[in-house]
């Protein structure tokens, strides 16, 4: 593993009393309680927690899908929080990828038209073949999802997420609906990827072991950072014990 | 309550909106039935009470002068049941501030007694008084269009003696539910007057003292009419016989069946159409939920449920929503028909209603729907077997498109992805598109029809009005004249020009079909009254032989070259076999020509005229009506726009009415289906949708996907429309044609235009409201959850 700390880290995000609530009077849920954070540059980051510790509120807000009640969020330069709709959807458009739990491919499209999806629009896309190849899926770009297993289907969200060039890939519960093997192998092309483009990727998760992996670990309990810690030695996914 | 029922409550609550616009098409469709098949029996029952109770006759035989003992000897004709003998005659009411005189039927009252045959319905003051000779009953639609009330006098000439009459009496009669004058087509409440007079008085002013003119009689149950009718023939002969027509033949009648005739065509028509849409959109819901809800079928499965018991569920669900449609509509089928039968009994004079409801439309309006529910529920039920719980609660699989792709991969190089999307989802449904397709082309064919059909009117109007009469007044007299009327005519002030003819009543025959009405004489080269053929181009009256109207020629099932048989019901009554020259096309009445020296040549009474058609400096109007009331032989005098706009409003009112309403109904189901559509595809596809605004695609552009298979829908549904309004345009205007009129049939762009418009339009409006919904979709809840 190499070790960023010898660059001057830049900022992907960073944030300043962000606050979310939902609802109103009694029945409001505060989701985030003004959290203040920095992620660096080309890091990957695991964000864990208990469900409703508000770390998927975060990555929503910082993937440009929701909007903050309060406070503020930085990408690079630009405050997400004062974006119209439409700049919010050319920041993704640009500079977001998205893996989910469910994988949320389009069933009427192959897996490498799945792919195609978003090299037609983005700004600065790879050959979807390459992003295929990055995920390890060359032979089944041609099969539709129907005809792929879990874990093929959310390589090829994998491939759609990342063949933009993203600035920055947010996972939400990616390996959630795999089993462990195949978990681990999703978690290996993430990995490669972060390596290999330099994105920066966030990850939310339940699966406490992912946090090996990462540069850096942000615990998450009602809606507030807990702690942040930074791993010195991580561990390549395929020794992470599930 | 257990506890699957209620959440069938909860989850009708919950597609509250789907359910209950699936609820409203089948309530529209049911309504329909219920109201039409109400209102039509309701006007068939009041006009079978109204006859009844009035006892009008079954057979009206017209004589020209009969002695009263002629009545006991009709009577003893097998079959009839009563006999009324009475004296009826032509007259012209003056009408005070109206420069033409208005053409009049009276008729006689027995002094002592009641009629045993049409009697009048009294709705205003009394009868004559016994010995009063200038009393007159005045028929309730004529003093309404004329603001006559009781008191009021009237001047009427009779018989060539101008009289002066004071109304005492305002009656209904089911013999004068539509008046016409004799010669004239449409019915006008305006322009036709018929009077009651005690019969003496009549009998002295027609000089038919101790006889009758018309006979009338009514049969005993089941008594079959054919051979009364030729019994009374040969009876009445050699008293100058008119010839015996039975009731059906009865103009007023005659008119109240076509109307009816055509609310029935329409009644049988449209229903249908709404509950085919109904049942395609209640399957196309009912899937969808058992789709999204496959994870708690599992469940519920796994807790030991059996498929019989999980498909009732659905089942329940989808046959309450028809069944609420059903009840609904039944209700409003009440409703709606009791306002509607009420405006048609006061279109038709009626003077009462009997509202009747027809059981059998509730019968068949809900085993309809609960049928169009149980299509839709079936393939609930094949869902419902075939999924195992283990299967039912695993994560869905994703649509499988494997087989659709392969058609799309050809066009591969021109489609960008999310063209690519919308065309496989297209041919991945086949069957629901098609759905979809066919419902908007069936609601666009339906109202294109009834458009087709009110243009065809227009046509009517324009080919009788303006192409075959091209004259501006036409003047009739009471009897034959000699041709130099004419001239007499011609010197009247403003008349441009003079065209005579000689109508005779007659009865065409060919075997055994027949037709009561006349026949024409034209003059050579005839300009203002014309026989044209299908090009408008004159036909020129042959020597010998007979013109027939298509519509004539087709009752009697005759062609050119045939030889038809005219009875001629006037002068010495000869029997004529003749030649048909030529068939002539006409859209209003069934008129048959001659040449007129012919015509007068078989009837031997050379140089006769019995009316004529005029063209007439505007302006002249007035100075010429009051010089024609200064005409004694005159019987009428009719302007054609005033003939015109009658019959405008005689298409436009009555079954003309529900042709608008269907036009509407069916741009309704139009818009429903378009955007029930739309939003159906918007549920499937909210999943997809979002995944497009997550990685970066606009509301446009993820809009694009879903309304392309809109787009393809409708235009797909376009020429569908546009093939099935033309086959539909056929039918409705054969279920509107009558004897009165042909409603021409063709390719009416215009039809088309609106209807395509108004498709295009309802799917812009569902498209925009869609797109809105689009706006509002919450990305991450829609992502994270499983489907």
């Amino acid at each position: 593993m190499s070790d960023r700390k010898t660059q001057p880290p830049r900022t992907t995000f960073r944030t300043r009393g962000l606050t979310k609530v939902y609802g109103e009077g009694a029945a409001a849920v505060h989701a985030l309680r003004g959290v203040d954070l920095e992620v660096p540059e080309g890091e990957i980051v695991v964000l864990l927690g208990p469900s409703g510790s508000g770390k998927s509120t975060l990555l929503n807000i910082l993937g440009g899908l929701d909007r903050a009640s309060d406070g503020e969020a930085f990408f690079q330069d630009q405050n997400l929080s004062e974006m119209s709709d439409r700049a919010l959807t050319m920041y993704r458009r640009d500079h977001v990828g998205f893996v989910f739990q469910f994988y949320n491919l389009m069933p009427s499209l192959t897996a490498f038209e799945n792919v195609e999806l978003v090299t037609e629009i983005a700004e600065n896309p790879m050959e979807a073949d390459r992003a295929l190849q990055l995920v390890g899926l060359g032979e089944r770009v041609n099969h539709f999802p129907a005809q792929m297993s879990g874990g093929e289907q959310q390589r090829v969200a994998i491939a759609r997420a990342v063949a933009k060039n993203p600035t920055v890939l947010f996972c939400d519960e990616p390996t959630g609906a795999l089993d462990s093997a195949t978990g681990r192998a999703v978690l290996h092309v993430i990995n490669d990827i972060n390596r290999e483009l330099g994105a920066t990727v966030m990850i939310v998760t339940h699966a406490a072991a992912t946090a090996q992996m990462a540069h850096r670990v942000i615990h998450f309990a009602d809606g507030a950072i807990r702690s942040v810690t930074e791993n010195d030695t991580r561990v390549s996914p395929d020794e992470i014990a599930w | 309550m257990r506890a699957l029922d209620r959440k069938l409550l909860r989850d009708m609550w919950r597609i509250k909106g789907q359910a209950g616009a699936i609820a409203v098409v089948v309530a529209v469709g049911v309504l329909l039935q219920v109201m039409m098949s109400g209102m039509i029996s309701s006007l068939e029952e009041t006009r079978a009470t109204y006859y009844e109770r009035y006892r009008l006759a079954d057979v009206f035989a017209p004589v020209t002068r009969a002695p009263q003992k002629m009545l006991t000897r009709l009577a003893e004709i097998p079959g009839v049941a009563a006999v009324e003998g009475r004296v009826q005659g032509g007259a012209l009411v003056d009408i005070v501030g109206q420069d033409l005189p208005v053409r009049a039927q009276v008729l006689s009252l027995p002094e002592w007694r009641n009629p045993w045959l049409n009697d009048v319905y009294l709705s205003e003051g009394q009868r004559p008084r016994i010995g009063r000779t200038d009393e007159v009953l005045l028929l309730r639609s004529f003093a309404r269009a004329h603001d006559l009330a009781l008191g009021d006098v009237l001047s009427a000439t009779l018989y060539g003696s101008k009289r002066t009459f004071r109304i005492v009496g305002i009656a209904q009669s089911p013999e004068f539910l539509f008046t016409t004058a004799p010669g004239e087509l449409v019915p006008d409440d305006a322009r036709f007057a018929v009077l009651w007079l005690n019969a003496e008085a009549l009998e002295a002013a027609f000089d038919l003292k101790g006889a009758f003119n018309e006979a009338l009689l009514s049969l005993e149950r089941g008594a079959d009419v054919a051979p009364v009718l030729t019994a009374v023939d040969s009876l009445l002969d050699r008293y100058g016989g008119l010839g015996a027509y039975a009731l059906e033949d009865q103009v007023s009648n005659r008119f109240l069946s076509e109307e009816i005739k055509g609310l029935k065509a329409t009644s049988k028509a449209v229903p249908p159409i709404f509950m085919g849409v109904a049942a395609f959109l209640l399957y196309i819901v009912v899937s969808r939920m058992v789709s999204a809800e496959r994870e708690q079928i599992g469940l519920i499965k796994a807790f030991g449920y059996t498929d019989t018991e999980v498909s009732l569920h659905y089942f329940k669900l989808v046959v309450s929503i028809a069944l609420a449609g059903a009840a609904l509509g039944c209700l409003g089928g009440v409703w709606a028909g009791r306002a509607l039968a009420g405006l048609y009994q006061a279109l038709y004079h009626l003077p009462f209603l009997v509202f009747r409801v027809d059981p059998s439309s509730f019968a068949s309006g809900v085993l309809i729907s609960v049928l169009a529910a149980v299509v839709g529920g079936v393939s609930v039920l094949r869902q419902v077997f075939a999924l195992t719980p283990a299967v039912a609660m695993r994560p869905p699989a994703p649509a499988d498109y494997s087989k659709s792709g392969a058609l799309t991969a050809a066009l591969k190089t021109w489609l960008d992805q999310p063209s690519r999307m919308v065309l496989r989802r297209v041919l991945r449904n086949p069957g629901r598109i098609f759905g979809a397709v066919i419902g908007i082309a069936a609601g666009m064919g339906l109202s294109s029809a009834q458009m087709s059909v009110m243009s065809g009117f227009n046509d009517v109007l324009d080919t009788t009005y303006g192409v075959i009469d091209r004259s501006d007044v036409a003047v009739t007299f009471f009897e034959q004249m000699p041709d130099k009327t004419a001239f007499d005519l011609a010197h009247l002030p403003g008349v441009i020009e003079v065209e005579p003819i000689r109508a005779v009543g007659a009865v065409l025959r060919n075997g055994t079909e027949s037709y009561r009405g006349s026949v024409t004489g034209l003059v050579e080269n005839a300009r203002l009254n014309r026989a044209v053929d299908a090009d408008h181009a004159d036909i020129a009256m042959p020597d010998n032989g007979i013109v027939l109207a298509k519509s004539l020629a087709d009752t009697l099932g005759i062609g050119a070259g045939d030889t038809v048989s005219v009875d001629v019901l006037e002068g010495r009554r000869p029997v004529l076999e003749l030649r048909v020259a030529r068939i002539a096309e006409t859209l209003m009445g069934a008129p048959a020509f001659m040449h007129i020296e012919a015509l007068n040549r078989a009837l031997g009474e050379p140089g006769r005229i019995s009316g004529a058609y005029m063209r007439v400096d505007a302006g002249a109007y007035p100075a010429l009506f009051s010089a024609l009331k200064d005409v004694p032989s005159v019987a009428g005098v009719t302007r054609k726009n005033d003939a015109r706009a009658a019959m405008k409003k005689l298409m436009d009112e009555g079954a003309g009415t529900m042709r608008y309403v269907m036009a509407l109904i069916a741009g309704v189901i139009t818009f429903g289906i378009v955007y029930n559509s739309a939003r159906i595809s918007f549920g499937e596809q909210s999943r997809d949708l979002a995944s497009l605004r997550v990685m970066g695609f606009t509301q446009g552009e993820a809009a694009f996907i879903l309304l392309g298979e809109l787009a393809i829908v409708v235009l797909l549904a376009l020429p569908i429309g546009v093939l099935l309004g033309y086959g539909l345009s056929y039918l409705v205007a054969a279920g509107f044609s009558t004897d009165l009129y042909q409603i021409p049939t063709g390719f009416r762009p215009e039809a088309f235009g609106v209807a395509g418009t108004a498709v295009v339009m309802a799917a812009l409006i569902s498209g925009w409201l869609v797109k809105r919904e689009i706006e509002r979709v919450d990305l991450v809840a829609t992502l994270k959850t499983r489907e």
